[in-house]
């Protein structure tokens, strides 16, 4: 065994921020070996949006009547595409809920590093997933019928926009998994949220099938925007649809925006700090 | 010599049940200190207020100079801690887990790969190094442990328990790294249910039972506390029992205990006590099975304390446990 001759000098002290965002990259790093090491977990990650598109495509498209001269495959891409990566934020919360029962996470407790890198780290690993899932979303479209028909910036701010909204959803997640107390338990909750978000929204079925209450808040819901916002940016609206009458479905990249910082103002500081209540326990 | 840790009336309640309730420890500079006691005396809980994992109700605890309440972050740049479920991930590899653990640490990439690979030799998992260590035995996980607690060389070590579950190699061989630390310098808080594990390792021991210190000392002065040695003499034939008590009797100190073959007395003066035993015994042609000096073991002091058995000094489902406790302390001839 080797002498202790090369005693470190004491870490460079760092601001809170840079911190935070160094030290959350290493851990997503680690996060990103866990799916070079363990790739079924990705492997059935991708199946299932490929299963929503065949279903969705297949299954009701015969029977959903989309108004205006567009085809409901076409229609259905933008929607399935905001439904899956609402969906993969569940992957998030359940990471979460993961590390808090490892040996790991004293580990982790026990440095002196950013209190809210095992956040960061997470959220920001779980994106890759969600490139992953719409790269292999886009291509299972492109073979059923769905088609980009605006140019490249505009296809790219679609899924950018998608990004940036899985990455806030990604952080409520957090938070759920943060609190509840297992995996288990953490699939069902997040359902819970979910289900409700992208079933009462346009993304399945035109949203003048809905009506009274139900309408507006399918006008409102931030799926429904960033559904809206993503038919807009691929176009894959149609002439002769009746006109949007609420103001989100008319700007639906600047409100789902709002609602991405939104959600981040208040999730990020009520996660960061229910990771130090958890680990003080 | 300054005091490295120091922690006063430590108190931690969850619900009910009170985990501390009042503990004091405090450990000087170079020195080992173990915390030693059953299951559910609170000494996994005291290490973690101690490791900032925890925040006590009630008390004080500072960590060379350094407050673990109002600077727990300054706290964690001074220790190391190294539990009984080994902090490892177990996708990554040996290599990955140290480097990971070494940039959390602000080192550079390059400095905390190269740490890493010096680490994994040190602990000779060089090997095993590049495989997800997952693969790897209990005792070489908790070797990695050991070892992400030294990436930074910390002044103070906080081992919760480090060979709990392993088998006798392992565990020589954990002890080994341990003594080897603390040559080096270190301060070392130490828990332990394994009563030779303290005795081995610690330059003081802490008794802990339902919360609170019940004793301290070297293991030499909680031994004393329950009555000195004692030679032990086993006879090969009953009808010598006699000539044993005989033998006993010109060294002991009060008196001589006879049941069936076996003689016992308490002595002063250990080996020489032995000698004279052995000599007497000689020179009256009496065969003995077995001839001892026996030492109360720290079991043995436990049960005076708390006027319990210590259970765990023989947890189940660890059979390496069993009997190591007495092997070490007593010195006998076998005739």
């Amino acid at each position: 065994m080797t002498d202790q001759t090369t005693r470190p000098a004491p870490p460079v002290p760092r601001s809170a921020a840079a911190q935070a965002l160094t030290d959350g990259w290493v851990v997503a790093q680690r996060n990103l070996i866990k799916i070079k090491r363990v790739p079924e977990v990705l492997v059935f990650v991708l199946i299932s949006p490929i299963m929503f598109v065949l279903l969705f495509a297949f299954v009701f498209g015969a029977a959903i009547d989309v108004p205006g001269d567009v085809d409901y495959k076409e229609f259905l891409i933008g929607g399935i595409f905001a439904q899956t990566v609402v969906f993969g934020a569940t992957f998030t919360g359940a990471g979460l809920a993961e590390d808090m029962q490892k040996g790991i996470i004293d580990r982790f407790r026990s440095l002196p590093m950013s209190r809210a890198a095992v956040l960061v780290g997470r959220t920001t690993s779980d994106v890759v997933y969600n490139v992953l899932s719409l790269i292999i979303m886009a291509l299972t479209g492109l073979l059923v019928g769905w088609r980009v028909r605006e140019g490249v910036v505009d296809m790219l701010a679609g899924f950018l926009l998608l990004l940036v909204f899985a990455y806030a959803i990604s952080w409520v997640m957090a938070l759920i998994g943060l609190i509840v107390p297992s995996v288990e338990v953490i699939n069902n909750a997040s359902f819970i949220v979910i289900m409700p978000l992208t079933f009462v929204s346009n993304a399945f079925v035109p949203q003048e099938s809905f009506s009274g209450v139900l309408r507006t808040i399918v006008d409102w819901n931030p799926v429904s925007t960033l559904t809206q916002a993503c038919r807009e940016l691929f176009g894959n609206i149609g002439p002769g649809l009746p006109d949007q009458t609420a103001w989100p479905m008319q700007h639906p990249v600047v409100y789902t925006l709002g609602w991405v910082v939104l959600i981040l103002v208040v999730f990020v500081p009520l996660s960061v700090r229910q990771y130090g209540r958890a680990t003080s326990k | 010599m300054a005091d490295m840790i120091q922690a006063r009336g430590l108190v931690k309640r969850y619900k009910e049940v009170e985990a501390l309730s009042g503990l004091d420890l405090t450990v000087p500079e170079g020195k080992v200190l173990a915390l030693l006691g059953p299951n559910g005396a609170g000494k996994t809980t005291a290490v973690r207020c101690l490791a900032t994992l925890l925040t006590p109700d009630e008390g004080t605890a500072v960590i060379a100079g350094v407050d673990v309440l109002a600077d727990p972050q300054g706290v964690r740049r001074l220790i190391g801690l190294s539990g009984q479920y080994a902090a490892v991930d177990e996708h990554l590899t040996g290599f990955e887990n140290l480097t990971m653990v070494g940039r959390l640490y602000g080192f550079p990439k390059a400095r905390a790969r190269s740490r890493a690979r010096e680490l994994l030799e040190r602990f000779d998992l060089a090997d095993a190094g590049d495989r997800p260590s997952k693969t790897y035995s209990g005792g070489m996980r908790r070797r990695l442990d050991l070892a992400g607690a030294l990436v930074a060389e910390p002044p103070v070590l906080i081992l919760d328990e480090p060979t709990t579950g392993l088998d006798v190699r392992s565990r020589q061989q954990m002890w080994d790294v341990i003594k080897e630390l603390v040559s080096g310098g270190a301060t070392l808080l130490l828990t332990t249910q394994y009563l030779e594990e303290a005795d081995r390792l610690a330059d003081d021991i802490v008794v802990i039972d339902h919360g609170r210190a019940i004793a301290q000392g070297t293991a030499d002065e909680l031994k004393s506390q329950t009555g000195g040695e004692r030679v032990e003499v086993v006879v090969a034939d009953l009808a010598h029992v006699d000539g044993a008590r005989r033998a006993l009797a010109a060294v002991a100190v009060g008196e001589v205990q006879v049941e069936d073959r076996t003689a016992t007395a308490a002595v002063t003066g250990g080996a020489g006590a032995l000698r004279a035993v052995l000599a007497d015994l000689e020179r009256d042609g009496i065969d003995v099975l077995d001839v001892g000096l026996r030492r109360p073991t720290l079991d043995d002091v436990f049960l005076s304390l708390t006027g319990h058995a210590s259970e765990t000094g023989k947890p189940s489902g660890d059979p390496s446990e069993a009997g190591t406790d007495t092997t070490d302390t007593t010195t006998g001839v076998t005739a």
